[in-house]
């Protein structure tokens, strides 16, 4: 938790110099080799990009929603792979532990999420349980002081550099819906675990997702994620508002890359006998584009706000999720279209951004299942 | 061995600066305000120093208005252990700051002091200079590399045509050039522990340093716009052209 401007600037302002210098030149190397450099993995755990969101006691920056935002944001102006590496570990691949692990759960796996040594990946789709996502499958059998963990999950980010994955399984088979499921912390290695081939993907290479195979997999029973069974779909609820407006802030840090991109291609680019920024017709994309990112903002830093006053925000965050993934795929097509044939070609990176941003509007509930949340709350409010 | 390191606030190097319209100074009200590079490739160096066994200690000094905190923050973050601020609004000339970073030494005792070759502001490529002839140390300016051994400093100096090496005794000033390291990239953590440590202010006054210029701003233009080009229609042309028109070669 940082809360002072001075510090937050200075963090900011290296990120910022972090991406435009060194990440940003690597983008089209990254999209064609499909793979993240190495040295870059360890620079971003030496810089401590792992730990954003763990608790300072635990060794990690411990930032305020609004903190964690900001720089989202600024991680959003380069490739979405980059962010996509430190995602887990930030977000739903740490955050089981950070909310509802024991003690002895989070002194053992949260400094090692912190200095990146470990990868947390999280497990909760299936082939058969996606946005509804309550019914998961996948059983975990009490057997003695083990768990029986059978089951096979989807499109896991991460995974294929995953230590730890937390997995959402039934521990109650008698028990249909959230009630039923609990949240387990497994490690990689144990016998039964098997990965998936890596998915063929539309964007966002470099950033790998897999099935996941659990095939009679023996966990200690105190690989209970907080010790008590039935609690594992809530634990993961909670980690949503977060994660939404995290992909909120990202998508307007890819918008405001693209706007970049495409305002200066638009200041170079001359035909009929001026550069194409002074066509009005090129100036309404590059105006609706730069009103729908600072409204996206704006909503983004705001539900921020209110969380980190501990205020609930579960509509703002889904409002967010919605506007900005939707925002930023209409943001993305009109850097496209400014740029011309340029913009199909993969010399320019709005070709290749325009593919990744189509991931945010899927994952971390979808568009629609946002509207749902959105309307449930506002019925639920007026009942 | 204590280092001491200076620091200067300097406009970004990725802005674009414009003089003002009256010509008196170039405009960077609200401009992006950075650590000069040249400094972070001194600290980068006393850092490393440090990390080897070498130094103990590292102190960053900057002179400038308040702001400047900013940049020894920035210093501390990537591994200096204190900071002093000697705070002046005053424009410090080079020789000013030569002043005051001999009264720091005074103070200090730092047995190597490691400083920019120069600052993307003002460009002017003397303070290092200065201190040498004020404080009477020896100076090895435009250090490419630099080694401490038994009491000494082997600086490696970029020098027209070629490299040259000199050996210093300490204390001894070093000016760093681009060669020198690849500065790091502060860690978060580091950045958040930086706000912790000891940061002190002085001024030139308290250190018995007048501030006054010696040089008077009488103009500040941009540069002339470049003329487009020409096409030459074969390497005989072009030939003609450097011998004849530009009279750059002969
Ligand atoms: C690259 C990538 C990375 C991912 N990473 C992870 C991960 O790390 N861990 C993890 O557990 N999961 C991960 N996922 C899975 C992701 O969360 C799901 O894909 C997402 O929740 C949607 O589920 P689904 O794909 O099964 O689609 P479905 O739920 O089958 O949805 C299909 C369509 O139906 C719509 N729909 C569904 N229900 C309703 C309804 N009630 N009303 C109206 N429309 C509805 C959806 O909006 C969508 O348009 C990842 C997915 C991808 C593509
Ligand atoms: C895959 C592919 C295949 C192609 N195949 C062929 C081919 O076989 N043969 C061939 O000759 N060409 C071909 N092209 C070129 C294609 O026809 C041009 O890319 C297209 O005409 C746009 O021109 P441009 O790319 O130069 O964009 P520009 O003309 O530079 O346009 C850039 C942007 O400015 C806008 N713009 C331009 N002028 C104005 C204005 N006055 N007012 C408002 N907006 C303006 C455009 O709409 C666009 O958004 C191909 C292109 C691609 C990508």
């Amino acid at each position: 938790m940082i809360r002072d401007h001075e510090t937050l600037n200075q963090l900011i302002d290296t990120l910022s110099r972090y991406v435009r210098d060194r990440l940003v030149p690597l983008e089209s190397q990254v999209a064609e080799e499909d793979a993240i450099p190495d040295a870059v993995v360890e620079e971003m755990r030496e810089m401590g990009l792992f730990g954003l969101t763990i608790p300072e006691e635990y060794g990690g920056l411990g930032l305020t929603m609004e903190e964690e935002v900001l720089v989202a944001m600024e991680l959003g102006k380069t490739s979405p792979a980059f962010r996509s590496l430190i995602g887990t570990n930030n977000g739903i691949g740490s955050a089981g532990i950070v909310f509802d692990g024991t003690e002895e759960q989070k002194q053992k796996y949260l400094p090692k999420y912190a200095s990146g040594e470990l990868i947390g990946s999280f497990c909760l789709t299936e082939p058969d349980v996606g946005s509804d996502s309550a019914s998961v499958k996948t059983t975990a059998v009490r057997d003695g002081d083990h768990y029986i963990i059978n089951g096979t999950k989807r499109f896991i980010t991460n995974a294929p550099r995953a230590g730890t994955f937390t997995v959402m399984a039934r521990t109650d088979s008698s028990v249909k819906g959230a009630k039923g499921v609990s949240a387990f912390i497994v490690e990689a290695g144990l016998e039964g675990i098997s990965l998936g081939a890596k998915d063929k993907k539309m964007g966002q290479a470099g950033s790998h997702t897999c099935d996941v195979i659990f095939d009679n997999v023996r966990v200690p029973a105190d690989s209970l994620i907080g010790g008590v069974e039935g609690k594992g779909f809530y634990t993961a609820m909670k980690v949503l508002d977060r994660g939404r407006l995290h992909i909120s802030a990202v998508s307007v840090g890819v918008a405001e890359r693209l706007i970049d991109d495409a305002l200066r291609f638009s200041m170079e680019r001359t035909q009929f006998g001026q550069p194409i920024c002074e066509h009005q017709l090129i100036q309404a994309m590059l105006a609706d584009s730069q009103a729908e990112t600072y409204a996206g903002k704006s909503m983004v830093m705001e539900a921020a706000r209110k969380r980190d006053r501990g205020e609930p925000v579960s509509t703002e965050a889904a409002c967010s999720k919605l506007f900005c993934t939707e925002m930023v795929g209409r943001v993305a097509d009109r850097a496209v279209q400014i740029h011309g044939g340029a913009g199909y070609i993969s010399e320019y990176a709005v070709e290749r951004f325009y593919r990744d941003v189509r991931l945010f509007r899927l994952y971390e509930g979808t568009s629609q299942i946002q509207q749902i949340v959105i309307a449930r709350n506002m019925v639920k409010e007026k009942q | 061995m204590k280092i001491l390191v200076a620091v200067k606030r300097v406009v970004d190097y990725n802005v674009k600066v414009r003089p003002k319209s009256d010509g008196t100074d170039v405009d960077i009200a609200n401009a992006k305000m950075s650590i000069n590079p040249f400094c972070e490739i001194a600290v980068e160096e006393a850092v490393r120093l440090k990390e080897k066994g070498v130094a103990t200690e590292i102190v960053a000094v900057s002179m400038g208005p308040k702001q400047s905190q900013e940049q020894i923050r920035t210093a501390m973050a990537l591994g200096a252990d204190r900071g002093i601020l000697v705070e002046s609004d005053d424009a410090l000339e080079p020789l000013a700051v030569a002043k005051c970073l001999k009264a720091i030494i005074a103070n200090e005792s730092p047995d190597l002091v490691i400083m920019g070759k120069q600052s993307i502001d003002g460009d002017n490529n003397q303070t290092g200079q200065m201190l040498g002839a004020l404080t009477s140390m020896p100076q090895g300016t435009f250090a490419s590399e630099v080694e401490i051994a038994d009491g000494k400093a082997k600086v490696t100096r970029e020098i027209d045509g070629g490299l040259q090496t000199v050996e210093l005794t300490l204390p001894a000033i070093v000016t760093t050039d681009l060669r020198l390291n690849e500065p790091r990239y502060a860690s978060l953590p580091n950045i958040m522990k930086a706000k912790k440590k000891p940061l002190d202010t002085t001024t030139p006054a308290d250190l018995g340093v007048d501030t006054a210029p010696r040089v008077q701003t009488l103009k500040v233009e941009p540069p002339a716009e470049r003329q487009a080009g020409i096409k030459v229609a074969d390497v005989a042309e072009l030939v003609d052209k450097l011998k004849n028109e530009a009279k750059v070669i002969s």
